[in-house]
């Protein structure tokens, strides 16, 4: 088999078992893997700059909010229909990612990784400041009869569940190509070697900012589906933690994998989920896998799986 | 209160603010200079000093001096051997590597953040200070018996508020003459200069860099002890010093110390005062925008000097 035909077969086979899974699964861990679906989405939007173009942003929550926020806010006061309140949050996230993408490429390595902090955190602090309409950290309920798209109310587990994994297989299928592209090859050449790259006459800055605004609005796209989906929308979401999360699922599943977000993701929800069963301390279970993870496996689950395999995409 | 002494009291509680950004924030700034280190754990380390000196004066009974003594002095060291622990083991094994650093920092971040979640518990507990007189301070007038001294009501401070202030200043005074004056001084600015040089004239690096990461966690957790009778201790206290910093240290110049003091004073004394005018939101706002601005535009800071 040929590289395109191998990454047909693999992705085909993920999604499979994914549909499978929610009539195998019992309904508890069904709920869970709709929700791991959306996460998933984001951290692979996350893993578009990170695991590809080799940009490390703590802010990725500010995109994921935008999206959120941009359906959210749309249903709640202009009564957008759930398909125009969509557009809006892709909408908003392309621009927020564009204007921050524009701005933060000035600055490379560790200032990028500040500059992404201080604009998500200006992002958070601004959803607290117009707490009159976003309700703050309290967030707001978006109704059941609100969620009804062509007909089908997502707020019931099956289609809940079919909605996020159709979502998952369309961004599993855009990065699966987008590797392949010319583009993804470009964006993996900048990674390993800026100079080169610019040296053979490629425009970095372009490329960098088509990655940012690709991954922002990805992850703004997961923003707009968690809201839409689980009905609710809060400032938590905007916080540093959201923007500290899809790292870890990145670290974890495997940084410039199609698959590791989703594999990270995974294991790292039923982490937290079965350790805050016990403590309140659960974020102490993501700090230990941030510094495990840094010391003895920076290629994560998928980058340990591609030493056996090296086709791995 | 007329405004005039509403602003002086501002700035009164401005300058201890500024005080301890001070401390903390030259901590941040040794750490980043000398070693190249954005330690996102530098809040957490302030955090363990007020902690730490909370549970060191529950045990030592009879006067609230005796206690705070031994806090001032055994909390930083203890924060300051738990840091160089963490560089032995963590940063040390990556190779001080910029982007990893800040990963394990964070994560740092987490665990001793919950740890103290899970030890020390969610309350905010006090710790008492060693004296606190109040002091009514005098307000001018031009009345119409011509220029007189008034002590309006709520024009006070403590002995201890000023106290805090005068210790900042002594120990930064202290710092500055080690850093120019004696011989480690000179070696951790020659491993700032240019660290493979200073290796191979026989400096050993690696123990400066864990003395160094030592001393900034050590100053972050004094400035700590310092502050806890008047802030109480509470395992989230470090979000705000960390931010504070950060602002501190990037539009002061990176790793520039006489930089970060100025902006220390700036960014306390302005801060006070703003949020007398702005909500306190709205004044985070503008100071988060301002750093990721300053970064983009201009960034070796507004004091800072160009570096080749």
């Amino acid at each position: 088999m040929n590289q395109a035909a191998r990454s047909v077969v693999l992705h085909g086979l993920v999604i499979a078992l994914l549909v499978a899974m929610f009539f195998v699964l019992p309904e508890y861990h069904s709920g869970n893997l709709a929700r791991i679906l959306v996460l998933a989405v984001f951290a692979m939007g996350y893993n578009v700059l990170f695991g590809y173009t080799g940009l490390l942003s703590l802010g990725h929550a500010l995109f994921f909010a935008s999206g959120m926020y941009g359906l959210g806010l749309s249903i709640q006061f202009l009564s957008a229909s759930p398909m125009l309140a969509i557009v809006i949050g892709l909408i908003t996230a392309v621009v927020v990612s564009g204007v921050i993408g524009f701005l933060a490429l000035r600055t490379t390595g560790v200032a990028f990784m500040i500059v992404t902090l201080m604009f998500a955190q200006a992002g958070f602090l601004t959803v607290l400041f117009f707490g009159k309409y976003t309700r703050g950290d309290e967030g707001f309920v978006i109704q059941r009869a609100q969620r009804i798209l062509f007909g089908v109310d997502l707020s019931q587990p099956l289609p809940r569940y079919f909605a996020a994994l159709i979502l998952f297989a369309i961004c599993l299928c855009l990065i699966a190509w987008m590797v392949h592209s010319r583009f993804g090859k470009t964006l993996v050449a900048i990674r390993e070697n800026e100079e080169r790259a610019r040296m053979l006459g490629y425009d970095i800055q372009r490329h960098k900012l088509m990655a940012v605004i690709i991954s922002g609005t990805m992850s703004g796209a997961a923003g707009a589906a968690y809201a839409l989906l689980f009905g609710y929308a809060g400032a938590s979401f905007a916080a540093v933690q959201y923007s500290i999360l899809p790292l870890l699922y990145v670290l974890l599943g495997g940084a410039g994998t199609t698959i590791g977000p989703l594999i990270g993701t995974v294991f790292m929800f039923y982490l937290i989920d079965i350790s805050s069963e016990y403590t309140d301390a659960y974020l102490l279970i993501a700090g230990l896998a941030l510094i495990l993870l840094t010391l003895f496996a920076p290629h994560g689950i998928a980058g340990i799986l591609r030493k056996k395999l090296a086709w791995l995409p | 209160m007329d405004f005039g002494p509403h602003l002086f009291v501002a700035s009164l509680e401005g300058a201890i603010t500024a005080a301890v950004l001070a401390l903390t924030a030259v901590g941040l700034s040794i750490v980043f200079g000398i070693m190249r280190v954005v330690n996102v754990a530098h809040g957490e380390f302030f955090m363990l000093g007020a902690v730490i000196a909370w549970w060191i004066t529950s045990l030592i009974a009879g006067h609230p001096a005796l206690g705070f003594t031994v806090a001032l002095i055994a909390a930083p060291i203890i924060v300051g051997a738990l840091a160089v622990i963490c560089n032995r083991f963590v940063l040390h094994k990556i190779n001080y590597e910029p982007e990893r650093t800040i990963v394990a920092t964070i994560g740092l971040l987490y665990v001793i953040q919950q740890t103290t979640l899970m030890t020390f518990g969610p309350e905010a507990r006090p710790v008492e200070a060693p004296f606190n007189k109040r002091i009514a301070l005098p307000w001018f007038e031009f009345g119409e018996s011509g220029f007189a001294l008034t002590w309006p009501w709520g024009l006070s401070t403590t002995t201890y508020k000023l106290a805090v202030i005068a210790a900042a200043v002594v120990i930064l005074l202290v710092l500055w003459t080690v850093m120019t004056r004696t011989k480690i001084g000179l070696i951790m600015r020659a491993t700032q200069l240019d660290q493979e040089m200073a290796q191979a004239y026989g400096i050993a690096v690696n123990k400066v860099y864990a003395l160094v990461f030592g001393l900034g966690a050590a100053l972050a957790a004094l400035g700590a002890v310092l502050v806890v009778p008047i802030q109480q201790a509470h395992y989230l206290m470090g979000d705000d010093p960390l931010l504070l910093s950060f602002i501190v240290v990037i539009i002061g110049g990176l790793g520039s110390v006489p930089g970060t003091v100025l902006a220390a004073v700036l960014i306390g004394m302005s801060d006070g005062i703003i949020s007398v005018f702005f909500t306190p939101t709205l004044a985070k706002i503008l100071a988060t925008l301002l750093v990721a601005f300053v970064l983009i535009f201009k960034p070796d800071g507004l004091f800072g000097k160009r570096r080749e």
